[in-house]
């Protein structure tokens, strides 16, 4: 199927995107995003800059450069370059709650979610699980073993978050690129189960 | 615009020929929303061909913008590429679309992909 047939200005250049889908890392902080990332993806800079409220914008305020009122926010943000224009972009949503307001914007259209979570923390996992349940955003959990060390099974895992039984949970070590592509099969799978099923 | 002399930090410089240091929301004018429209991450963008009216006024963020959007290019990767907050590169996107400076590339049900996609996407991975 080709979808770059559209506008003559788009033909000249050889695998330009065509279709971009969205997918999002999510999890507490400090979880292994940002290891994620980029174990399988080209790791590309983003960063936004928060908290305009009480930020003064103004032209005249030269002070300003120290940046105190607002904060830079560093987002994880990978990109998958597949043949005829098909690219994965991945988001990492913020560790820190405060930054939760940036979500709604950041879901919007994604394709799916990978909720990573920290066996030793696993409540840690609940609001980006909440998050996406509520938004009817799929995503399946992927459990990061840090040390190698599996201290509970997948099926455990799932019984701890109470999550719905369709829900894929998988092992995972983020640092290994196949682990984190399995992960992301996964995912796409259970999109897929939940597209044909409708 | 003159940043304070020679006190700047060492970061970001904006544009290629390296004028001072502004704050980010400088570049804006101050203006935290873009107009009219909202782009998302994964909006891929191009420029539509036509030129500014004679009345529209481009910085020079604007025309790096435009620049890149030469080629269909996200919103995403542009924010990433001029280094510049994306709150920031969305309001100067969101003035270049007013201007009909760019265009949206239209894809294929993009917030919810059909069963052809996801299987390609399947295939894509697996051959990672």
């Amino acid at each position: 199927m080709n979808f770059a047939t559209s506008d003559a200005s788009h033909r000249e250049v050889a695998e330009a995107p065509t279709v971009a889908l969205k997918l999002l890392v999510a999890g507490g902080f400090g979880v292994g995003k940002t290891t994620l990332v980029g174990a399988i993806s080209e790791i590309r800079p983003l960063r936004t800059e928060e908290d305009l409220t009480d930020a003064s914008v103004g032209v005249d305020d030269t002070t300003g450069v120290e940046r105190k009122s607002t904060t830079t926010v560093a987002m994880d943000f990978g990109r998958l370059t597949f043949s005829g224009g098909l690219r994965i972009y991945l988001f990492g949503t913020p560790g820190q709650e405060r930054f939760w307001f940036m979500w709604d914007e950041m879901a919007y259209g994604a394709t799916g979610a990978i909720v990573l979570a920290d066996t030793r923390r696993l409540e840690s996992s609940f609001a980006s699980i909440d998050f996406f349940e509520q938004r009817n955003i799929p995503f399946v959990v992927a459990a990061n073993c840090f040390d190698g060390a599996q201290r509970y099974s997948a099926e455990e895992i799932q019984d701890a978050l109470d999550v719905g039984p369709g829900v894929p949970v998988v092992l995972c070590d983020v640092r290994s690129r196949e682990s984190v592509k399995t992960v992301l099969v996964t995912l796409i799978e259970y999109v897929l189960r939940l597209t044909t099923a409708a | 615009m003159n940043g304070p002399g020679g006190r700047l930090p060492r970061e970001r410089w904006v544009g290629r020929d390296a004028g001072p240091l502004v704050r980010p929301y400088t570049v804006t004018k101050g203006r935290t929303q873009p107009r009219g429209v909202r782009l998302d991450l994964v909006t891929i963008l191009v420029v539509s061909g036509r030129g500014a009216a004679e009345n529209v006024r481009l910085s020079s963020e604007h025309r790096r913008l435009l620049e890149i959007c030469r080629r269909p290019t996200t919103t995403a990767d542009l924010a990433s590429e001029v280094d510049l907050p994306l709150r920031v590169v969305q309001v100067l996107l969101g003035d270049l679309y007013h201007h009909g400076l760019i265009e949206e590339v239209r894809q294929p049900a993009p917030t919810r992909p059909d069963a052809h996609l996801l299987m390609r996407v399947l295939d894509e991975l697996r051959h990672l």
